[in-house]
């Protein structure tokens, strides 16, 4: 029964190319853009992909909550990292800024399918919010989707809907300086060396240990040196297929509520 | 009455450790590997072994090694200091631009030296700093700002100031200085913002400048033929960001040299670029070059060639031989003649795709097609490359060269165009990581006679964290998900491991006081002090 649980949720979250980078393949540079990739590509990417520094092709920016902070992260650099002032003046800085925010959003996508009955869905028949969480409210198990529309194209939560293995998520920034949470979603099966068998999503890891949480939310934190066997699923779904489970309408208005998705933390 | 309280006084004060004045003339320095009670520069000694003679911590004790105490900074930002320790006191460098004297068995500071530091000072990397030199009854640092100051050993106070290099166009200052005979030896740091790299030699009393080795060679002198576009040699980098080694018998300085500018694009400096990503050999009293050795010519992947050239003599094919190796960040593990920088061997020690391997004379042969370009090329190792600036060990015990290298880990090289402009960046291009990819970290055990790595030591990202061994057979160590350790150095195996909650990007250090022995650590913005 709890693997059902899992169905909905890989699919729903896969990190696919960031927005940002398709719109740098749309033409002219827009403003900002050529003085980031003097001032800041070195560090976070030409694209903002993370590199060493870390990714900025994302809707949500940990540091910057709003644009304001991201001006003045800009300008100010952040104490005891690496990431220094820059070398602008203040209607550059705006210019880079406005250029970061577009990184890793999407524009609001045309859909065919009605958003209130998809909401419906994700609460009861597809049983989404066992595993997700949207707005504080929901599963642990699976990443959270209060921001899914600003991430991924209607397409491409279609598709993933109905083949969740097709693209599992991952990041451009799988480590960076000081990172002490992996950004890549991985799925793990571990044994322990008294035979007793754990999988679920990892939740942190270091050179020692591993956290490990279950469809269950509960979360198993293990020394390496405690288990016979500790498997990492790179590129592997634990979601089976939508396609069968839902009708080609229900996906449809499943998919137009996750675009509907575009709270930014 | 009168006579039983200063009696009484002078019998306190002998029970509690007073000591003299500090005084470490250069005899002391050039005989480092005499006192292992303490750590008189910044890899050890002159070599840069890293290596410790004290063996009251041994594989069948350390696994009872426990925290005893820590000293945590207030400002915030990781450190990347390996301190000193003299007579009992640990000298450290905190960020930004502030020195504070330990006592080596309580933690409690003795003294405290903060200097401003103007707040608009750039530097790829943050306002870090790798620790200090002592001569004499003085103490050295350099400051992101580019400077060099002398302080008084005993009290912290300020004897003279000098200015290296203007910081407005890029340069800082990052490294431990190096003291030897009278001299400072500084280098600079840049490599990102199209600097012209040098080293310099400052008077140990004065901090009069005594000589300057520029690491791109202007016009018409030796070298010069490998910058054949116009003035791109103005620009050219040739960092010297990292603490050299220095052979008192031969006089030798040996340091190594940064990255051309711009880093990614190569098309304003057509040739070799020498001295970039070149050890160099300097006379210690001149500063003139007495030879070099190019790792990596015309580099495109900002493979630096700073990691510490290690001093290490032993018996290579029934002959004793005065080497110098090298992990460097192009994945290689060179090993050199010392005295003439002729090549004798090297071997890939991490994963990569950029040369099929190295010729007679060292040089790579190249693998077409792995030079930055517009669209991206998938290139091992990454930018950061096999190995960064952590410090590595030798061990005269095992034979064995440790080092903190990274694996498995690729980026896709970008170029761009780009004009240079004094104080910003000049990269000429960019890197981003592979989709998904997790490298890790190893500590890995090279053999110096083959090049071979014996065991690595796997963690779970790199680590910037300096390497420790010791005669017991031990080797100390950190990662930058915050566990200090300790491993069987023979074999690799994990005897001891403490988690400090920072990253350890410092140098793991031990030291003797009242005849116990410590191992020390910087972790996140704190020092911590181990003992049984």
């Amino acid at each position: 029964m709890w693997r059902r649980i899992f169905v909905v949720f890989w699919g729903a979250i896969v990190l696919a190319m960031p927005a940002g980078l398709r719109a740098q393949n749309a033409g002219e540079p827009v403003p900002g853009q050529r003085l980031f990739e003097t001032h800041c590509a070195a560090c976070h990417g030409p694209h903002g992909e993370g590199g060493k520094g870390p990714t900025l092709a994302q809707p949500s920016l940990p540091r910057a909550g709003d644009d304001a902070s991201l001006r003045r992260i800009i300008q100010d650099g952040i104490n005891g990292t690496e990431m220094p002032p820059a070398r602008l003046h203040s209607n550059e800085i705006a210019q880079v800024a406005v250029y970061v925010r577009s990184l890793g959003s999407l524009p609001p996508d045309p859909v065919s399918g009605d958003a209130a009955r998809g909401e419906k869905l994700f609460l009861t028949k597809a049983g989404c919010a066992v595993c997700h969480t949207i707005h504080g409210h929901g599963g642990a198990f699976g990443p959270d989707l209060s921001d899914i529309g600003l991430r991924r194209s209607a397409p491409y939560l279609r598709r993933a809907l109905a083949d969740p293995g097709a693209e599992v998520p991952q990041s451009y920034s799988a480590f960076r300086a000081d990172v002490n949470l992996p950004l890549n979603f991985l799925y793990v099966r571990a044994v322990t060396r008294d035979g007793a068998e754990i999988d679920g999503v990892r939740v942190n890891e270091d050179t020692f240990s591993i956290q490990i949480r279950d469809a269950s939310g509960h979360v198993y934190s293990f020394f390496k040196a405690e288990l016979r066997e500790l498997h990492k699923e790179f590129g592997k779904s634990p979601m089976p297929s939508y396609a069968a489970a839902l009708s080609k309408d229900e996906l449809d208005d499943l998919v137009a509520f996750l675009v509907t998705l575009r709270e930014r933390k | 009455m009168k006579i039983i309280l200063p009696l009484s006084f002078a019998v306190a004060l002998a029970a509690s450790a007073a000591r003299a004045q500090v005084q470490v003339p250069y005899e002391r320095l050039r005989q480092a590997d005499n006192e292992p009670a303490n750590w008189l520069t910044y890899g050890g000694d002159y070599a840069a072994h890293r290596y410790s003679s004290l063996t009251q911590l041994t594989p069948t004790n350390v696994a009872c090694l426990k925290p005893l105490w820590a000293y945590q900074s207030r400002e915030a930002g990781k450190w990347e200091v390996t301190p000193l320790v003299v007579d009992g006191v640990i000298y450290i460098s905190e960020r930004p631009n502030v020195i504070t004297a330990l006592d080596g068995r309580t933690g409690r500071a003795l003294w405290n030296y903060r200097r401003p530091m103007p707040n608009e000072v750039a530097g790829c990397c943050g306002p870090v700093n790798r620790g200090l030199a002592i001569l004499g009854d003085a103490l050295y640092v350099v400051t992101f700002d580019c400077h060099l100051v002398c302080l008084d050993a005993n009290s912290g106070k300020e004897r003279w100031d000098v200015t290296v290099a203007d910081y407005h166009t890029g340069q800082s200052e990052t490294h431990a200085p190096l003291a030897l005979k009278d001299k400072i030896i500084v280098g600079i740091s840049g490599g990102e913002y199209g600097i012209r790299g040098f080293l310099d030699a400052y008077d140990a009393k004065t901090g009069a400048r005594m000589w300057r080795f520029w690491t791109i060679p202007a016009p018409g002198e030796p070298g010069s033929e490998t910058w054949t576009n116009g003035d791109s040699w103005k620009r050219g980098g040739g960092a010297t960001w990292v603490t050299g080694t220095y052979d008192p018998d031969l006089n030798l300085l040996y340091w190594g040299v940064g990255n051309p500018s711009p880093d990614y694009n190569g098309d304003d400096r057509p040739g070799d670029d020498l001295y970039t990503c070149c050890v160099v050999a300097l006379d210690a009293d001149t500063g003139k070059l007495r030879w070099h050795f190019q790792y990596t010519p015309h580099d495109l992947h900002d493979w630096d060639a700073n990691q510490v050239p290690v001093l290490v003599d032993t018996v290579l094919d029934g002959k004793p031989r005065k080497l110098l190796v090298q992990a460097n960040r192009n994945s290689f593990f060179y090993v050199l003649d010392r005295a003439t920088g002729a090549f004798i061997n090297g071997a890939a020690f991490a994963k990569q795709t950029w040369a099929s391997g190295l010729d007679a004379q060292g040089r790579p042969i190249l693998v077409p097609g792995k030079e930055p370009s517009a669209e991206g090329t998938l290139v091992y190792p990454g930018l950061e490359g096999a190995v960064n600036w952590p410090p590595p060990a030798y061990s005269p015990l095992t034979g064995l060269f440790y080092v903190q290298a990274q694996e498995d880990y690729a980026q896709v090289f970008y170029k761009m165009e780009e004009d240079y402009k004094p104080g910003d960046q000049y990269n000429g291009g960019g890197t981003r990581n592979v989709l998904g990819q997790e490298p890790y970290g190893a500590v890995k055990a090279i053999d110096v006679t083959t090049g071979k790595v014996k065991w690595e030591f796997r963690e779970q990202t790199s680590s910037n964290a300096g390497i420790l061994t010791t005669a017991s057979g031990l080797l100390f160590s950190g990662t930058r998900d915050g566990y200090c350790f300790a491993l069987n150095a023979a074999t690799g195996d994990v005897l001891w491991r403490f988690q400090t909650g920072g990253s350890i990007h410092g140098g793991v250090i031990t030291y003797l006081v009242d005849g116990k022995q410590y191992v020390a650590a910087a972790a996140g913005q704190a020092l911590f002090v181990f003992g049984l």
